[in-house]
């Protein structure tokens, strides 16, 4: 599994700062969730990651004994007008295998998703559900080092929802390294080992899962939380 | 002016075969300029929908302009080119179908690459950032908008197709309007209104209309069709 080094990333759109100095290393094993308030850098800084977009200023350290695979799940999925069989074995272009490899890994990452049955209907007839899940087949077929997740359950009904984190929780055990974002704390708690939390473009607080939720030491952190989960009192745990 | 609509409607109910003659062969010139647009205006209006280099907002701006080029500008220019004293003149083209349909196929792939590069920019706004993450080289990715604007581009090569049937400067001047040979509907009504065979230059105006209608016709059911069944 590789681990992530954020030194010192700055990235700024149209005279606005979105990140400014983030700074952060995020350990090889498990789950990192990102969490923190609309605007705070966390999409942006998963597309840094991934390099989709250039940083401003500072870099991203990648550090893995071989080459990392990436896959990146979008909150929206973006699928090409072709079969969802063709959908999946796209991701696999990049991987130099043959078509009749290519079809059958998709096959199986369509299976794994419960999709097996839909392998040729046209992806962009699924419902928003399902595209979530071609989207995490897609991922899962590369079997990538390394998976970005942004915000991948918004909007999903609770049963896709939990389809979604096991699929998580599956790759992660299985030696991929997950950064997640998500506003859904419970699913933070349910999923992540460890969680970076961002406020105005900047790491506030980085910790295990447990100590981040349950006894966040920065108010920006409490406040973030207290947002999210209402009926939470700090007073009480601090 | 009864006369002649009653000619006119005699000739298309007897199918005249100059009428047929001129129709087939202004539908082969502008069907093949269309293919020769389509297979040379499609790749470069998907690179440039995906590339980024330098000078790219110029090169967009030039082709743009190209949609508008003057059909007997291109016929000039062509005729120039492929006069005996010509630089392409040893190929013996000039006042052949051949020439209409490298003078039509001119006027249509700016048309199509143009079409092409805004319908595939849309594309790539919606679909670019997951086919970057996928690690698509650059060529690959505009591979896959193609097919992802599959359906768009069917407009696309309709457009091309009914700027290339309607014109008229390019193809009299490189084809010469000769008859049997290089008389297509647009030269022959053109032709024929001026010798006063307003029966003839009337039908050939009605099937020059339902060629038109036909081709759209067709391609809207198989458009149809094809998002039916793949989506």
């Amino acid at each position: 599994m590789p681990s992530l080094h954020l030194d010192d990333l700055s990235f700024c759109r149209n005279g606005t700062t979105i990140l400014d100095g983030l700074t952060a290393d995020i350990p090889a094993a498990g789950i990192t969730a990102l969490i923190g308030p609309n605007g705070a850098g966390k999409s942006i800084t998963l597309r840094i990651i991934d390099g989709l977009i250039a940083p401003t200023r500072g870099r991203v350290r990648i550090v893995a004994s071989a080459p990392v695979r990436r896959a990146f799940v979008f909150q929206r999925p973006a699928l090409v007008r072709a079969s969802a069989l063709a959908n999946v074995a796209l991701a696999l272009v990049p991987l130099r295998l043959n078509r009749a490899e290519r079809e059958a890994r998709a096959r199986a990452a369509l299976a794994r998703v419960g999709l097996a049955d839909r392998a040729r209907d046209p992806a962009t007839r699924f419902s928003g559900g399902e595209q979530q899940r071609l989207a995490l087949a897609r991922a899962w077929a590369v079997e990538p080092g390394l998976l970005l997740a942004d915000e991948p359950t918004a909007n999903l009904d609770p049963a896709v929802t939990e389809l979604v984190e096991a699929l998580l929780a599956e790759m992660a055990a299985r030696g991929t390294k997950v950064v997640l974002v998500s506003h859904n704390l419970g699913q933070v708690m349910r999923l992540a080992a460890d969680v970076l939390v961002l406020a105005k473009g900047r790491a506030v607080e980085h910790g295990p899962v447990r100590a981040i939720l349950t006894a966040p030491q920065r108010p920006e952190t409490r406040a973030y939380i207290a947002g999210e989960l209402p009926w939470t009192s700090f007073a009480a745990v601090s | 002016m009864l006369q002649t609509l009653d000619d006119t409607f005699l000739r298309l109910a007897t199918l005249d075969r100059d009428v047929l003659a001129i129709a087939w062969l202004s539908l082969r010139v502008s069907l093949s300029a269309v293919g020769i647009g389509l297979a040379l205006g499609v790749p470069v209006g998907a690179f440039l929908a995906v590339a980024a280099f330098p000078g790219r907002g110029a090169v967009v701006g030039l082709l743009n302009a190209f949609m508008g080029l003057p059909p007997v500008i291109v016929g000039l220019v062509l005729y120039l080119l492929l006069s005996r004293s010509g630089p392409l003149g040893s190929l013996g083209l000039l006042f052949t179908p051949s020439a209409m349909v490298a003078a039509q196929a001119v006027l249509a792939t700016p048309l199509i690459a143009a079409l092409t590069r805004q319908v595939i920019a849309d594309s790539e706004a919606h679909l670019g950032e997951q086919l970057r993450s996928l690690g698509l080289s650059a060529p690959r990715r505009a591979l896959a908008l193609i097919h992802d604007t599959r359906f768009s581009l069917v407009t696309t090569a309709l457009a091309a197709f009914g700027r290339a049937i309607s014109e008229i400067g390019a193809v009299l001047v490189v084809g010469g309007n000769i008859d049997g040979h290089t008389r297509t509907m647009t030269t022959a009504i053109s032709l024929e209104t001026q010798k006063g065979d307003l029966s003839l230059a009337l039908a050939l105006g009605v099937v020059l209309m339902g060629l038109v209608i036909a081709v759209n016709g067709a391609a809207a059911l198989l458009r149809g069709y094809a998002v039916r069944a793949f989506g």
